[in-house]
């Protein structure tokens, strides 16, 4: 998925080979990782999809099923990767994702600490910014988690960039032998308070810590131990709005005025458009006053709460 | 246990050069702090720089050298009032509880009696070289009411009179992050309106990483091109391209500490040049027009250098976001910006960008969409930022009828800050409600 050295880099216009991993597109909420092998299918609703048919093709192209179904073969990116991963963990969702890397002043070659890794989620995006040369240490309590979360970075092709261990960060505190050399260091534990004093020696001054936590006592905790070795403590809740997009019919015919016998029925687009239908004619007189415009307004339902986010800057003492 | 420290210690013996600088060193871009987040000023170090804070000027000598996140506070001395450099002392965690604190202001009358100590006696104090917190403590002496104030007001009394006395400056290092959030504060217009969480979500969502060669139409002043090249880290391509045949200013790179590795990556090119596949010079006399070209390439990158440089010092003088220009000589920072080699742009036109950014303000993301979204490869990631929804809501119903995406979608991120204290957590009062509009998709093949 990512980029190690340049002769790796992503070149979209390779084609598919055996072995590649891919993401099957069937509509944005309805994908799935697949791992291309020359003897191998794919089957959904749609029908059969043979793998060799895949091979050799370009990625973001189409691809038929037996009953001449299509779906998208697309190159998986940490974006795409979050949609479609297992979730052994809550995890963390691409405005919180985007925030972190952002505020935690990720670039290439830095050395970001990580606990715990969860579903590996943020381990993806964070790999992908400190690419090509730095790496990511994440710790996980829990050995079975640990295990999944090794399996798919050698999955996505991203282990050299991330080692996974299992440990207890609130009990033992990040490794001695980390000491100092951490450029960034992300905590998503349940208190997250009790491994703050270990992240303090584990990052280079003027480093960034990030404390993600869904619950506001445990954000207040932390910031009081926080206050004795930080600065810049600062708090935030990100959250994304997404807008659903429509051609819509809208009546622009005015109220008074115009002698058009249409004119009364004109405020009820149900019954105009049920007329429509029957008769194209009517629809074409009504054009002038019943205009296509595209609209965008806000879905519905969205997620209301995934965390707090609090950041704070090592103190400069040396 | 697989730690790998070796590999770590390795990969820091192999980087010529530390990607995160932690020392000031002369002629770098720093940002600094004046009063937590209160003023943020954009200054490039040397020892003619100066700085003004209050009535007086300080001179920035004292940064160079420090490391990154050192403070300052401001001290008189016999030459005058200069810069020094201050260690924190370690704070006693004082949780004490606050709701215990049955103090409340029914006996704070506002007379401007209050205070007993009158200006001429404060400068006084200032001219025999009293320090600010000196000071403070004086103005707390002589307030008749500040005894009677709740615990938080006295806090906040002091954080008042802090500012203004003893005024304290933290030199930061300048990320995409921080220029970000400084322009938000100042200038939003200039960089449309384009949010902190806005910016992360566009290098997100454009899937930028080492090795990518990014695409960008850059109309918020540079600063898309410079968090993209912040991201590239010396490797892969930020190509800037524009419509026309002038380069729309990319004059905010330079407030990034980018080394020439990191610069040489950020390239420009026209739409003509990079779509007009099949129009390049007849085989026959390839060779010397290839050198020619490549001599007027030089000559054009050299004007358009220069113009930009003036742009620059053009707008310094007109006071966008604080630039401190030393006086004594001016350090120019690497350029950047250089016209794309024909050789790259021969690799993109067979291979494709791997990322696409527009964030053009003023244009109508559609038009400028439908002729550059050919440039990218198939199953590439493309975002497109602007302060207005409807223009992306006209262009996304455009794409998907031309079937030329998938996944698409629009988002506006919001984000809000806490004041996080003891038994006193709440959102903030104030709270920006628009870093705009995101429309992000992935390219793919209409055969």
């Amino acid at each position: 998925m990512l980029p190690t050295e340049s002769k790796k880099a992503f070149s979209f216009k390779r084609c598919i080979e055996d072995g590649d991993l891919v993401i099957v597109y069937e509509r944005h909420d309805v994908m799935k990782p697949v791992k291309v092998s020359k003897d191998g299918v794919l089957q959904n609703r749609f029908g059969v999809y043979k793998h060799s048919d895949w091979i050799g093709k370009p990625l973001g192209t189409k691809v038929f099923s037996n009953k001449g179904k299509f779906v998208y073969l697309l190159a998986p990116t940490p974006e795409l990767w979050t949609l479609v991963l297992s979730h052994r963990t809550q995890i963390l969702y691409i405005a919180d994702i985007s925030f972190v890397v952002m505020y935690l002043e990720v670039v290439p070659g830095c050395v970001v600490l990580e606990s715990g890794t969860g579903s590996g989620s943020l381990s993806t995006s964070l790999a992908r910014a400190v690419a090509p040369t730095g790496h990511v240490y994440s710790f996980d309590f829990h050995e079975q988690r640990a295990v999944s979360a090794r399996e798919d970075f050698e999955k996505t092709g991203i282990s050299s960039l991330v080692t996974v261990e299992v440990r207890d960060i609130q009990g033992e505190g990040f490794p001695e032998k980390l000491s100092g050399l951490a450029d960034s260091v992300f905590l998503d534990l349940p208190q997250p308070w009790l491994a703050v004093p270990s992240a303090a020696k584990m990052l280079k001054q003027d480093g960034v810590l990030c404390s993600f936590s869904p619950c506001i006592e445990q954000v207040q905790r932390t910031c009081e131990v926080l206050r004795s070795d930080f600065i810049e403590i600062r708090t935030f809740e990100v959250l994304l709005r997404t807008y659903e997009v429509k051609e819509v019919k809208m009546d622009t015919s005015s109220m008074v005025g115009e002698s058009h016998e249409e004119d009364n029925e004109g405020m009820r687009p149900c019954k105009r458009k049920h007329r429509s239908n029957e008769n194209d004619t009517v629809s074409q007189d009504n054009s002038s006053n019943a205009s296509s415009v595209v609209m965008a307004r806000p879905c519905s339902e969205a997620r209301g709460h995934t965390g707090y986010l609090t950041f704070a800057r090592l103190q400069c003492l040396a | 246990m697989e730690l790998n420290k070796d590999q770590t210690v390795m990969s820091e013996d192999k980087k010529p050069q530390d990607p995160n600088p932690r020392f000031a060193c002369e002629g770098c871009s720093v940002l600094l702090d004046v009063n937590d987040g209160d003023r943020l000023v954009f200054a490039r170090l040397s020892g003619g720089a100066i700085l003004k804070i209050g009535n007086k000027n300080y001179s920035l000598k004292p940064l160079i050298g420090a490391p990154f996140g050192s403070l300052f506070q401001v001290e008189t001395g016999e030459d005058g009032s200069f810069l020094s450099r201050i260690l924190p002392i370690k704070q006693e965690n004082s949780s004490n509880n606050v709701m215990d604190d049955s103090r409340d202001n029914r006996e704070i009358v506002d007379n401007n009696e209050a205070q007993n100590l009158t200006g001429e006696e404060i400068e006084a104090m200032r001219r025999e070289g009293a320090k600010g917190d000196e000071i403070i403590e004086a103005l707390i002496a002589n307030s008749k009411t500040f005894d009677k104030k709740f615990q938080l007001s006295q806090e906040k009394y002091k954080l008042k009179k802090q500012k203004k006395y003893a005024p304290k400056l933290l030199l930061r290092r300048p990320f995409a992050r921080s220029i970000c959030e400084a322009y938000f504060k100042k200038y939003p217009a200039r960089i449309g309106f384009l949010r902190v969480d806005a910016l992360s979500l566009l290098l997100t969502m454009a899937n930028v990483t080492a090795y990518s060669d990014v695409l960008v139409v850059d109309m918020v002043g540079g600063l898309v091109t410079g968090a993209v090249a912040e991201r590239l880290g010396g490797t892969g391509y930020v190509c800037n391209t524009y419509k026309g045949s002038s380069p729309y200013p990319v004059e905010m790179v330079r407030m990034f500490n980018f080394s020439d590795k990191v610069l040489e990556r950020i390239v420009q090119s026209s739409i003509n040049e990079l779509s007009s596949a099949n129009t390049a010079s007849p085989e026959g006399n390839n060779q010397q027009e290839g050198v020619c070209n490549a001599e007027n390439n030089i000559n054009e990158t050299s004007s358009t250098s220069d113009i930009m440089v003036e742009e620059i010092s053009a707008t310094t003088e007109a006071g966008v976001v604080d630039i401190v220009v030393p006086e004594s000589k001016v350090i120019k920072a690497a350029k950047s910006g250089a016209k794309a080699s024909k050789e790259t742009i021969e690799m993109w036109r067979e291979n494709g960008f791997s990322s696409l950014i527009i964030a053009a303000q003023d244009q109508d993301p559609w038009s400028v969409a439908k002729d550059v979204l050919p440039l990218l490869s198939y199953s590439a990631p493309f975002v497109i930022y602007h302060q207005y929804l409807q223009p992306l809501a006209t262009c996304m119903h455009k794409l998907q009828q031309g079937k030329m995406a998938i996944n698409l979608q629009i988002t506006e991120p919001w984000l809000r800050e806490y004041q996080v204290l003891p038994s006193r957590s709440h959102p903030h009062m104030q709270m920006s409600s628009f870093g705009g509009y995101v429309l992000s998709g992935i390219r793919i093949s209409t055969t």
